[in-house]
């Protein structure tokens, strides 16, 4: 028998779009939560059509973006522009216990879901609003993907080298770093709920939550009127730091040594044992004045093995050392398959694809993956019959009415 | 309007001992920010994570730290030597009182010193045990030696990041301890909730090497559909494609008047289409769209597109945006629908409108440095129970007194003793 999960019986109303709404609701879904996202033929969320699309075929349904996010959550499909979707929105922030919102600040409003709306309906719902810069300001209605977030935020001005213009991080960055800190105070604020029946409400700016990730930065500012900006891999405490090429096409470890310890204990195990008390190279100091010299000197040795053999040479002795992992990588490490990281699910238009668990195991309560996230309207029948107690014929009549949304009601798609 | 306010947040009343060092600081600052009792347990002397640069003035010095200020914020400071029999039972003492203990030693340490989960729980059943490590508790690379940069390298980001005709690249604020740190906080909260529904704790196993693959989007998942890695695109954006296109790169970073902005110019669904276009027209009006006057974004099918096509396409975007400031670029993109952002410095971030307008930088108090310094504030907003940046990181022992003595009881003679032995 299994063991009761942490967020079984908590429900969670979804309506946004985006990846952060969706993520910080997933780490509840994949401890028990029950998440139903209402979304519309209409005007699906965006990022179902960026890729990667399965067979690089787009489609709304075909991409990882239109489910990964979603792991064991449920999707209807519902036009809240029509009185009765609604209405339909009413019953569901009559049933759930939190509800997310990622839309543009206003957005939710115009259908009657703000929060001052939603908590006359239900006192003690958990209402959370991300978006990228908060719901005020002069800023706030500027819409932007993930990317422009990652930028805008401050992270690409510092990535890359001192002699170049900023580089990009492959990846919505900040879409990645926002939602664990909405999820940690949507947490507090449940087992408040759990204990008083207040609710509560949520502003995030996802900017404001990144920059949380600069903060030895944000204080050299206010303290030094230093601005941080590019150093490619050289550590002002560690040499010889940096990523060295191995044998192989674009295969690269990354080496860090912290002490004259590590020192020489590299030395040792590439051969060069002599170097280890060399007065040129013995001290940090030393190292420091040498440290073009050294980077040099370690890639004529990691040029000679693969970054996997180079990488457990330096473990071996006691070096940190990691291999720079490519997707292929991640999807191969032994570290993520002991933990089970990527779990394979059936998606119905995608077929078998990993999905990800989380960063941290629970002992006594793990995560369960047991669901992808579904198709748009995957879940129609279930949620409106089962969940909201629709009959059969009030469900036929939305799907005249267009309520309910189906395929044909996608933009550029006719109606026969 | 500040954020402060007296004692009252979401987790008050709950406490945390925090063993961590910089690579799991940042979850007991997220915890004490919402308002926990967060006790910095340091080894006597002082915590390693002190020597961490940037320095207040570049002034090399344990007390000032601006990264130590920066994640112990908000927190209380004990000195505390948990290797010495009379330390671990102090430690086991305050195990009783307290909800959390964090740390991130290597795997098996608290064990080695009987403070392992299965010893704490008999102490304290409700006690969570948060161990944040580079890898996990166990498996292959449990032991590995890890710095920020090695586990950002194995996480997949380093790879992810950078220009194609250099080495993969960390960013200049290391991160991926912070990844760790954060998922950290969030499965302590998740243990907590199961705490509320059965009393019971558990242990939280966090791994960072997990956390930073998280930020890599979905590449892993187009990895295992398309069998194509994406790399460091410079730049540009990389969209994966099966078979022989290769991955099509798009500029997303331009130069521009007074900096750099990422701008999406692409087709594909309704968003990105109304972006190309508004930058599009914009240019037509100014007669500067050159190859684009004429082209027609429903078009754009990124499956088919060639590497060539596209350079002609964005060729024109180059020097345009050359032309225009920041600001113009912003102004066009919020009445237009233009999918930018300015590339901001931290300095552009703390002097620009947005953050400022809601407050968001806090001042606080430095006595001993005769300063006030601005601190990051609330990742999250909330009327009620705001989060909280107040008080600057303890000193080293700060807080001895108010906890070993007010709250322990331990007589002034026997603290003595603990201090001239190294205990505290």
């Amino acid at each position: 028998m299994q063991t009761k999960q942490v967020f079984e019986g908590v429900k969670i109303v979804l309506f946004s779009w985006g990846a952060v709404a969706s993520q910080a609701a997933r780490e509840l879904a994949l401890h028990g939560a029950t998440m139903i996202r209402v979304e519309s033929h209409r005007t699906p969320d965006a990022i179902r059509f960026s890729s990667p699309f399965k067979d690089g075929k787009p489609g709304v349904n075909r991409g990882p973006l239109s489910t990964t996010f979603h792991t064991n959550g449920y999707n209807i499909s519902c036009d809240l522009s029509k009185p009765k979707g609604r209405e339909v929105a009413r019953k569901l922030v009559e049933w759930a216990d939190i509800l997310g919102d990622s839309f543009t600040p206003g957005i939710l409003a115009k259908f009657g879901l703000d929060y001052e709306s939603v908590r006359k309906i239900k006192p003690r719902i958990i209402y959370y609003s991300t978006c990228q810069q908060g719901q005020y300001g002069p800023y706030a209605k500027i819409g932007g993907l993930g990317v422009q977030g990652a930028a805008g935020a401050g992270f690409y001005y510092i990535t890359g080298w001192p002699d170049r213009d900023p580089a990009m991080i492959q990846g919505a960055y900040t879409d990645f770093v926002a939602p664990w800190f909405l999820a940690v105070p949507l947490v507090a604020a449940l087992i408040r709920q759990r204990r008083t029946g207040e609710g509560f409400y949520l502003d995030e700016s996802q900017y404001e939550a990144s920059i949380h990730f600069l903060a030895p930065a944000v204080l050299d500012y206010s303290a030094n009127g230093r601005v941080a900006g590019r150093q490619g891999n050289h550590h002002p405490a560690a040499v010889p730091h940096n990523a060295y090429q191995c044998m192989g096409n674009d295969r690269w470890v990354a080496i860090a040594v912290t002490t004259d310890a590590e020192w020489e204990a590299l030395c040792r195990a590439i051969g060069r044992l002599e170097l280890a008390h060399d007065p040129r190279y013995a001290t940090l100091l030393a190292r420091k004045e040498h440290e073009e010299e050294l980077d040099a000197l370690v890639s004529g040795w990691s040029r000679n093995y693969t970054a996997e053999e180079a990488m457990l040479v330096m473990q071996a002795a006691g070096v940190p050392a990691g291999v720079t992992s490519t997707c292929q990588d991640l999807l191969e490490d032994p570290q993520y398959k002991h933990r089970g990281r990527f779990v394979t699910l059936h998606h119905k238009e995608i077929g078998p694809m990993i999905y990800r668990s989380p960063a941290y195991r629970l002992s006594k309560t793990p995560a369960r993956l047991v669901k992808p996230g579904p198709c748009l309207g995957e879940d129609n029948e279930y949620i409106y019959k089962e969940v909201l107690g629709y009959s059969d014929d009030e469900v036929t009549d939305m799907l005249a009415e267009g309520v309910i949304t189906t395929e044909y009601d996608a933009p550029g798609v006719k109606r026969s | 309007m500040s954020e402060q306010r007296n004692g009252e947040g979401l987790l008050s009343g709950y406490r945390v001992l925090d063993l961590a060092d910089e690579k799991g600081l940042l979850c007991g600052r997220m915890l004490a920010g919402w308002g926990a009792d967060v006790i910095k347990v340091e080894r006597p002397g002082g915590d390693p994570a002190r020597n961490i640069g940037p320095f207040y003035k570049d002034i090399p010095h344990p007390e000032r730290s601006l990264f130590w200020f920066a994640l112990n914020a908000d927190k209380r400071g004990i000195t505390l030597d948990i290797e010495t029999a009379d330390g671990r039972d102090i430690f086991r003492r305050l195990v009783k009182t307290a909800d959390f203990v964090v740390e991130s030693f290597a795997p098996g340490y608290m064990e080695g010193l009987g403070l392992g989960y299965r010893e704490l729980e008999k102490i304290n059943p409700g006690i969570i045990l948060t161990s944040i490590t580079p890898f996990g508790q166990s498996g292959p690379y449990a032991q590995f030696k890890a710095t920020d940069m090695t586990v950002w390298a194995l996480g997949g980001m380093m790879y992810l990041s950078g220009d194609p005709d250099r080495p993969p690249v960390q960013l200049s604020v290391p991160q991926a301890y912070f990844h760790g740190g954060i998922h950290g906080a969030l499965g302590s909260m998740v243990a907590l909730y199961y705490r509320e529904l059965t009393g019971e704790g558990q242990q939280v196993d966090v791994s960072a090497h997990e956390a930073v693959d998280f930020a890599n989007m979905v590449e892993d998942e187009g990895y295992d559909l398309l069998k194509v890695s994406l790399a460091r695109p410079g730049p540009f954006w990389g969209l994966a494609r099966p078979g022989q296109l290769g991955i099509l790169y798009e500029r997303v970073n331009f130069e521009c008047k007074d900096g750099y902005v990422n701008v999406f110019v692409k087709g594909g669904g309704a968003g990105y289409k109304t972006s190309a276009r508004a930058v599009t027209q914009w240019m037509k009006e100014e007669g500067k769209a050159g190859y684009l006057e004429t082209y027609d974004w429903d078009t754009y099918d990124f499956g088919k597109l060639t590497l060539e096509e596209r350079q002609r396409l964005e060729a024109p975007l180059v020097p345009f945006f050359k032309t225009k400031t920041k600001r113009e670029i912003m102004a066009r993109a919020a009445r237009e629908g233009i999918f930018a952002a300015p590339l901001d410095s931290v300095k552009d971030l703390m002097e620009g409108p947005q953050l400022n307008a809601r407050d968001y930088w806090v001042k606080v108090e430095h006595p001993e440095l005769g300063d006030t310094i601005l601190y990051p504030g609330a990742p999250v907003k909330a009327a009620v129970l705001p989060w909280r940046t107040q008080r600057r990181a303890p000193l080293i022992g700060e807080h001895n007194d108010e906890v070993y003595r007010r709250e322990l009881g331990l007589s002034p003679e026997l603290l003595v003793a603990l201090k001239s032995r190294g205990v505290i």
